[in-house]
Order: C-alpha cells, then sequence, then structure tokens
C-alpha cells in the first residue's frame, strides 16, 4: 500500500469523567528493513517510529513503535474526557513524514 | 500409587480433556452483528439441503477472531474494501471510464448485488461470479485489460462490491439459464471422493461438520464471508483460492480458477448457504 492513511474512532460525544474507548489505525507498510529483495539486497527499513495523541494540547497517549511491529499498525487505549475538546494524533514515519489526523468531541 | 491406578487417573484425565474439547467443538449459539446491524449467521436450510439448519463459518472461530469482525474498524480486511472504493472510482482502459462513471454510488448501485451471485451470463453461455463480471465489464465497456486472476485489485474489487450488500440473505436464482445443471455438476463435484487423501468436499464440510481435524474447527464451509480475510496469510482470500486450496490439500490435482469445476461448484456451494447473510469481509483463520 503505497499511501498511508490515518483513521481514528472517538465517540461523538461523552459524558464528563466518562472513560472512553480511542481505536486508530493507520495503512503502512512497517518495511523492517530485516528483509532482501529478489537480488539480495536489503530493503530499506521505513516504519512509522511514533506515535502520539493529545487531547486539548495535553498528552494522552504515547509510544515508541519498533521494527517488530506488523503492517498497518492499530493501537487501541482508552481515556478520560471532563470537558468537550479535540483529540489530536499525530504518527512518525522515519523518513520524517508525519501523518496527522483530529476528531472533535462533546461532552455534556 | 501403584502403576495401575495411575494408568487409571490418567485415563480420566483424557477423558476429561477430551469432554472439554468434544463441547467447544460446537458452533457457538451466538448471534454476529457487524457495527450493530444483526446478520443471519444461522437459518433454516433450503429444501433438499442436507442440514436441517446452514451455519456461518463465524460461529466456528474462537473468541478472538470472531471480535475481529463485529467492528468494521477492527476488521483488517476493510483496508482492502478501502483500496477497492479506490479503485471503483478510478479510471481505467481505452474509453476513459471508472466503476463509478457508469454505477454511480456503489452504496446505491451495488446493494444486494453480492448477494445473487453467481449469475447466469448468456454472452458466454455459462455462469459468472462478482470477478468475472468485473472483467467482463472491464472489456466491453472499460476497454481496458480483465484482471488476471487475483491479480491487479480483483480481490480487493470484489469485496468491495459484495461488501456493499452485507446483511442481505444470499440468496441465487437456478432457473435462470442453464444454471440448474451447473448445480447438479457442482452437487456431484461435492460429493465425489478426490486425491491421494480420498476425500469429498463432504466428508469433511457435511459427514464431520463441528469436530476438530487437528487444530481446525471444521464448518460447512459456507462461502457467504468471501472474499475473506485469513490470519493465517494476513490478507484476502477469494473463493476460488480457497477452493484450490482445500483441493491442494487433499493431494489432488486442482482446477483452474474460473474454470467449469470450480465454477460449477461455486454454484453448488453459494447454494448450500442460502438464507445466510452476506458477510464480506469475513475474519478467519
Amino acid at each position: 500500500m503505497a499511501d498511508s492513511k490515518p483513521r481514528v474512532k472517538v465517540p461523538k460525544s461523552a459524558k464528563a469523567g466518562e472513560v472512553i474507548t480511542i481505536k486508530t489505525l493507520i495503512s503502512h507498510t512497517m518495511e523492517s528493513g530485516q528483509r532482501k529483495d529478489k537480488d539480495g539486497k536489503i530493503i530499506p527499513r521505513k516504519i512509522i517510529n511514533k506515535f502520539t495523541c493529545e487531547f486539548n494540547g495535553k498528552k494522552v497517549f504515547e509510544c515508541d513503535v519498533d521494527p517488530a511491529i506488523s503492517a498497518n499498525p492499530f493501537f487501541e487505549f482508552t481515556a478520560k474526557v471532563n470537558e468537550s475538546g479535540t483529540f489530536k494524533f499525530s504518527w512518525v514515519d522515519d523518513d520524517g513524514t508525519i501523518y496527522t489526523d483530529e476528531k472533535k468531541i462533546e461532552v455534556n | 500409587m501403584n502403576k495401575y491406578l495411575k494408568i487409571a487417573a490418567a485415563a480420566v484425565a483424557c477423558a476429561t480433556v477430551l469432554g472439554v474439547g468434544g463441547l467447544m467443538a460446537d458452533p457457538i449459539n451466538e448471534t454476529l452483528t457487524i457495527d450493530g446491524q444483526e446478520m443471519v449467521s444461522r437459518t433454516k436450510a433450503p429444501e433438499g439441503h442436507p442440514f436441517d439448519e446452514v451455519y456461518s463459518g463465524w460461529l466456528f472461530r474462537t473468541e478472538e477472531t470472531r471480535a475481529l469482525q463485529t467492528d468494521t474498524f477492527n476488521n483488517p480486511a476493510m483496508l482492502g474494501v478501502e483500496v477497492g472504493e479506490a479503485i471503483w472510482n478510478t479510471v481505467d482502459g481505452k474509453e476513459g471510464k471508472s466503476c463509478a462513471s457508469c454505477h454511480g454510488d456503489a452504496a446505491e448501485s451495488m446493494k444486494g448485488i453480492g448477494a445473487s451471485y453467481p449469475k447466469w451470463d448468456k454472452d458466454a453461455n455459462r455462469p459468472i461470479n462478482i470477478e468475472l463480471q468485473i472483467n467482463k465489464c472491464r472489456e466491453n465497456n472499460m476497454g481496458a485489460e480483465p484482471y488476471p486472476f487475483d491479480k491487479g485489485g480483483q480481490k480487493e474489487l470484489t469485496a468491495y462490491i459484495k461488501h456493499q450488500s452485507l446483511g442481505t440473505p444470499v440468496k441465487i436464482d437456478l432457473s435462470q439459464g442453464e444454471l440448474q445443471s451447473w448445480w447438479d455438476k457442482g452437487k456431484e463435484l461435492y460429493y465425489t471422493r478426490n486425491g491421494q487423501l480420498n476425500l469429498a468436499c463432504s466428508n469433511c464440510h457435511e459427514d464431520l461438520m463441528g469436530k476438530m481435524i487437528r487444530a481446525d474447527h471444521l464448518s460447512q464451509g459456507q462461502i457467504n464471508g468471501f472474499p475473506t480475510y485469513r490470519l493465517k496469510s494476513g490478507g484476502l482470500v477469494s473463493v476460488h483460492n480457497r477452493f484450490r486450496g482445500c483441493i491442494r490439500d487433499v493431494r489432488a490435482s486442482f482446477p483452474k480458477a474460473f474454470s467449469d469445476e470450480l465454477m460449477a461448484l461455486e454454484v453448488y456451494v453459494t447454494w448450500r448457504g442460502t438464507g445466510l447473510s452476506v458477510e464480506t469481509p469475513g475474519v478467519r483463520q
């Protein structure tokens, strides 16, 4: 898959103080750097190496990603929300590209 | 403990383990819901069917595998379906058309379509499935090359088209053309022993349905979830690929994809799943 497209699932609304589940998925080959092509040359490593999630500028979740993670990495985690706001997600590629996505949530 | 007692104790332990294994081998009694939409995963079999009830393969899988299918966000095959959607909207061939140029929004135009294939094709004088229908469209209307088997986006586009029928019960119309005679041929193949292991489809998927074949839980071999995602290969698998795999596993020489044999088998096996919801893309072991 040539393009890396992020996808995020966040509930549209929640009660104050509720713990919500967030699911994220990005299409990415996650080339480990260990494989060889048919001429015997090593295929250069190209993976997502970091994933972060912020809520209204405050870090909620962060993780480093290593070459053993398979293609199209999927992260699921929970967060407690006290106020309405925006979740910002970012995935950092080895080549420096940062893929981002945003989701708003209404807290009442 | 003397020697004989030990043996007896071991036998009891074995029996307990086997007993539990026997219970676990039954298909579960649950309803599959995908994003809150209820699927028909067990239903009364059509007339003339060897079973009283037909079961979706979903009921035979482990809890973890089943869970992957209940939410399209978790379903790894949905990436393939998205690729299929991109192909749907991409212009290809000399006529400068995409699928969408004629068919518009697939959510409207392809709704329920996948549940009624294979259909009789008058021009070719044989049944066609979604894959062959795509190729026919590509050749006749788009001026594009037909997809070789399983290549070029065939699986993804097929999955995208069939996904538009998610939840629609499978129903093929055997009165079209000579479809009934292909059904007969498919039935004969289904019950014919084949290969070095000398097994027919029916030996596993009918006689031993619900039992374990080593670590694998034998289902009815329904194809309502195809193209399906297999965790084993980490990708979409087409019906004809699965047929070929099964025939290879009984150590027989396997027919070409879309050959008369496999098309007849597809007609017959699709009929065996009459009434089950289209689950495309399913998730299996």
